[in-house]
């Protein structure tokens, strides 16, 4: 193993944010456990181990613990990244400081509300393929290019983890602001061959300051995407398409920032 | 009192449940999903390796339908499988992937031309035809005749789980996170809905429905090494097994996959293999050519799992400081491929382990141990996915034991199982929805309510001993660990359900900490203790009673697979809710009725069969039938129909058009 014997024994100090929103006596305070690490030690270990010791109504979520399901987000030091996926062994000094991710409701300590943003934003760019053709199952599927399918792929392995969100300064700004996952989310189906919507209906969709205009391109979100999605670039892709699109269509003013 | 009502209610936002959910909803039916967590970050997002369906569209699968699909599930489930449901899920499979395509689902895609891939450690030049371009790909999966196992890239589960969610959506299915069912509501042995715990609020609420489905996923997590999620907990099924009516199929058929990384337990998907990976030892040889000359390293998985054990056994595993392991070889594969088309693996080999698979030579070799993985048994049902116990309770994806899968089941079985039951089930459960209303007294469903608020009323009130819930479900985990898992035997199997048995009642006292209601994830962990106890008694228990070995269940004391005493299926139901073991009955399987009768897998121990007279006797018939419609020239079809007819919904059963030979 190489992660082993190295690190073993050192003593990490943990400082976590607990807050419980629901309850009015509560006040949000940082607590700090100290813990032995073990060799190749994750966050997901840690707070776990946190949970059992000390504190057993410490409030986090993780699912899958492989980097997969998009479940952990939280700040770590001040960055945004996926606790499963983050060792101990990469904080030299031994400190570590969890903060909830911002940009979501908070229900509890580092546990905050993911999903139903996510069910929204999806809603709202009505993620899912839009076609007038019956398919008859039995038949053999439509080919697909190879490549196209593989481009389709990349920009589909977004696991709405929410970081991208919790590192843009306009999703703080505001609250409808469809992130990055959601102009990613486009720029998905904007490939998908199964998909016939054109331009016009995602600049239906997008067409605004919440949408692919809110983008002040500060790159927070692709510099902490853990799937390494390029999303300037489909962003900045997809913003050049719906602006020529109007522009060319209805004449409508657009205002391109950035 | 909360009281919401619709007419379908799915428990469980899996791959299973949102396909199910999508189904009745689009017959016009009102449904709910309910989930411990977004739907999207269900277990089953992590499948990576892939989903069966005979589409014959690469070269190396070509000849391959639903027959040859068919005979390796049922070789795979070392016979334990409902043969019937067998073919009701091979003939749905290539509807249910082609329907994924449509929405959404980005399968990897065939090129034409040729194209290099390693097989048996050479690299190999196979070469596409012109008519399969741009149709769906397959890769090799273990246990398989042919390449049949379709993917996208290593990331299968996440795409299916996200093309069907964004279906639900669509359909504006009612998703509703952070919902635990507890117990089901029920009366006269029919199901009315059930009794849910907002795990924000910490309310309680009833949610009746003319139909509830369980599809709460597999119950690796009462097991400390699994490849399962952390919310994999067995929840659900145990909620059914608590009604002290419906039962549970085959607890004891566990499955464990040759190759988790150390330690962390971490899959890494049978693609590995499949694309060309092989196992190596302490010595760097490469060992499963010795043990399965045959199938090799893609032996099916129990095979493989346990001629892994008995190499280590020998002396052959590298020792760490998390026990001896073995060495996964995908270097072998070469950099773009591993880049390509195994990039997951290489991002938890490189995060968890600091390995970067693709380096050359041993320095890109994974540490791999074999550990649980996933259930094959589950909530019994019927091959509608109704409850043959209950009424209206419906069952599908790996919280059931719809029993497709017997004894061990293929890779890729699993997360096509999931839609094709989701189809089906949802199909039924639809039917049934529209014929009975929801005809319940509200006393009875108030009664059922005040049950749970008082169970944990009653934990909240228990003094704090020195024991913690943590304490008790570490060793429940490590003694399914050490005794309950891939080489068993009675000795050992009686020592882990006696100490369970202490366990569960030790579990019924232990005090908690906090006691609040809201997000209190200690109370959670308290109330669901026993009920994974008891799942894992019922495993355990199972396991004991069952004096064979069979597909993944090994017993060391009895090593043969016990056609003549054993081809039936182990149900478990825990009718005394004090009691601390349930009672076990057994299902026969009908040996007259299959269509392939039992035989020698082609892989594992050869002649370590006691065989059942009605095997021959069987084969005799099926032979004879087979013989005289072939003269007849009658087709596969109509010689399938005649040997083992099946019930399946019109649309489903409808024949599959493959390239060049139409829907032959
Ligand atoms: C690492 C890994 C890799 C795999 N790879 C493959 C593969 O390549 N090919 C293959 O065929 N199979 C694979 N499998 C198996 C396959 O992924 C699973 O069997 C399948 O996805 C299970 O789907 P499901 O819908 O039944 O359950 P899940 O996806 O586990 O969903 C269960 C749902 O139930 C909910 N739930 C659970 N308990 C409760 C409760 N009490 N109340 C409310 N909701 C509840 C959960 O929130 C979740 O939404 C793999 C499994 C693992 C562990
Ligand atoms: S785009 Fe990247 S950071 Fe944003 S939700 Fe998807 S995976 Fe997470
Ligand atoms: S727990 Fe799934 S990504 Fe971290």
């Amino acid at each position: 193993m190489p992660d082993t014997a190295q690190n073993k024994g050192r003593m990490l100090t943990f400082e976590i944010l607990q807050y419980n929103p629901s309850d009015p006596e509560s006040k949000p305070h940082m607590v700090t456990y100290h813990l032995e690490e073990t060799p190749g030690m994750t966050l997901f270990v840690a707070l776990n181990m946190i949970r059992e010791k000390f504190e057993p109504d410490l409030a986090f979520d993780f699912v899958c613990r492989a980097g997969i399901c998009g479940s952990c987000g939280m700040m770590v030091n001040g960055k945004p990244l996926l606790a499963c996926r983050t060792l101990t062994r990469d904080y030299p000094d031994g400190h570590i400081q969890l903060m909830p991710m911002p940009s979501f409701k908070l229900i509890k300590d580092l546990s905050v509300v993911t999903g139903q943003w996510m069910d929204k934003m999806s809603k709202r760019v009505e993620s899912w393929i839009h076609t007038k053709e019956e398919h008859d199952i039995t038949r053999i599927e439509e080919p697909v290019e190879p490549e196209v399918a593989d481009e389709t792929f990349e920009l589909d392995r977004c696991i709405e983890c929410g970081i991208c969100v919790s590192s843009c300064a306009t999703a703080l700004m505001r609250p409808d602001f469809v992130g990055a996952v959601g102009l990613n989310r486009i720029a998905r189906f904007d490939v998908d061959p199964h998909d016939e919507r054109t331009t016009e209906d995602y600049y239906e969709l997008v067409g605004d300051d919440n949408g692919i205009f809110g983008c002040m391109t500060l790159l927070g979100c692709e510099d902490h995407c853990p799937k390494n999605l390029p999303l300037q670039e489909k962003i900045a892709y997809m913003r050049r398409k719906l602006a020529t699109a109007k522009d060319t269509g209805g004449g409508l003013e657009i205002r391109v920032e950035g | 009192m909360k009281i919401q009502y619709c007419d379908a209610l799915v428990v469980g936002g899996g791959l299973a449940g949102l396909r199910t959910a999508v189904a009745t909803q689009e017959k016009g039916l009102s449904t709910i999903v309910l989930s411990l967590v977004p739907v999207k970050r269900s277990h089953s997002a992590a499948a990576q390796g892939g989903m069966q369906a005979s589409l014959a569209n690469s070269v190396m699968g070509q000849g391959d339908n639903e027959d040859v699909h068919f005979a390796d599930t049922v070789k795979g489930s070392d016979w334990g499988c409902d043969q019937e449901v067998a073919r009701m899920f091979v003939t749905t499979a290539p509807k249910a992937i082609r329907e994924l395509a449509n929405w959404g689902v980005p399968w990897t895609r065939i090129k034409r031309g040729k194209r290099s891939v390693v097989i048996n450690t050479k690299r190999t030049t196979i070469t596409e035809a012109d008519e399969a371009h741009g149709l769906i790909n397959a890769r090799d999966f273990g246990g398989t005749k042919k390449w049949r196992t379709c993917y996208t890239s290593d990331a299968t589960g996440h795409t299916m789980l996200f093309g069907v969610a964004n279906q639900a959506l669509k359909d504006d299915v009612d998703i509703r996170e952070r919902k635990e069912l507890l117990s089901l509501i029920h009366k006269d042995n029919r199901c009315y809905g059930a009794v849910v715990r907002d795990l924000i609020t910490g309310e309680l609420e009833a949610y009746l429905a003319k139909a509830t489905a369980i599809a709460t996923g597999g119950w690796g997590r009462v097991y400390r090494t699994t490849t399962n999620a952390v919310i994999c907990e067995g929840t659900g099924q145990a909620a059914a097994l608590e009604t002290g009516v419906c039962t549970l199929g085959n607890p004891e058929a566990v499955q464990f996959h040759p190759t988790p990384i150390v330690p962390s337990g971490i899959l890494l998907t049978e693609g590995c293999r499949g694309d060309g990976g092989v196992l190596r030892d302490v010595d760097g040889y490469r060992f499963m050519p010795d043990y399965e000359p045959e199938k090799k390293d893609l032996a099916s998985r129990d095979v493989v799992s346990r001629r892994m054990m008995e190499h280590i056994r020998k002396g052959k595993g590298v020792p760490s400081p998390f026990g001896d392991h073995l060495w996964l070889d995908i270097s072998i594969l070469g950099r773009e491929h591993i880049e390509k088309n195994l990039r997951d693996v290489q991002e938890i080999a490189m995060t968890f382990n600091g390995i970067d698979p693709a380096d050359e030579g041993s320095k890109g070799w994974l540490p791999v141990r074999p550990a649980q993985h996933y259930s094959m048994g589950g909530i019994r049902t019927k091959p509608t996915g109704e409850s043959p116990d209950m009424q209206g309770l419906f069952s599908c994806g790996e919280a059931a034991c719809w029993d497709l899968h017997g004894f061990n089941r293929l890779g890729g079985n699993s997360v096509a199982e999931t839609v094709v039951s989701g189809m089906i089930v949802g199909n039924y459960m639809a039917d049934y929805c529209l014929k009975n209303d929801i005809d319940i007294d509200t006393t009875t469903v108030e009664a059922f309510l005040e049950k749970e608020e008082q169970a944990i009323r009653e934990i909240m009130s228990r003094p704090l001993g020195d024991e913690t819930i943590f304490d008790i479900k570490r060793r429940m985990q490590e003694i399914m660990d050490e005794k309950v898992g891939i080489f068993r035997n009675g000795t050992e199997l009686q020592e882990a359900v006696d100490e369970l048995q202490d366990l569960l009642r030790r579990s019924r006292k232990v005090g908690i900490r906090y006691v609040t209601h809201a997000s209190n994830p200690e109370l959670a962990e308290a109330y669901r203790l026993p009920k994974m106890l008891k799942i894992a008694i019922s495993i355990a228990y199972a396991a004991l009673l069952r004096t064979e070995s069979r597909g993944a269940h090994y017993r060391e004391d009895y090593l043969e697979r016990d056609d003549a005493n054993w081809l039936k299926r182990t149900l478990v139901q825990w009718s005394d809710p004090d009691a601390t073991l349930p009672e076990v009955f057994y299902e026969e399987l009908d040996i007259m009725k299959m269509e392939i009768p039992p035989a020698f897998r082609g892989y594992g121990r050869k002649g370590m069969i006691k065989e059942h007279p009605q095997s021959a006797e069987r084969q005799a018939e099926v032979d004879r039938i087979r013989e005289t419609l072939e003269a007849e020239e009658a087709d596969r079809f109509e010689i399938q129909e005649a040997l083992m007819p099946f019930d399946l919904p019109e649309n489903y059963k409808a024949k599959n058009e493959r390239q060049g030979v139409g829907y032959a």
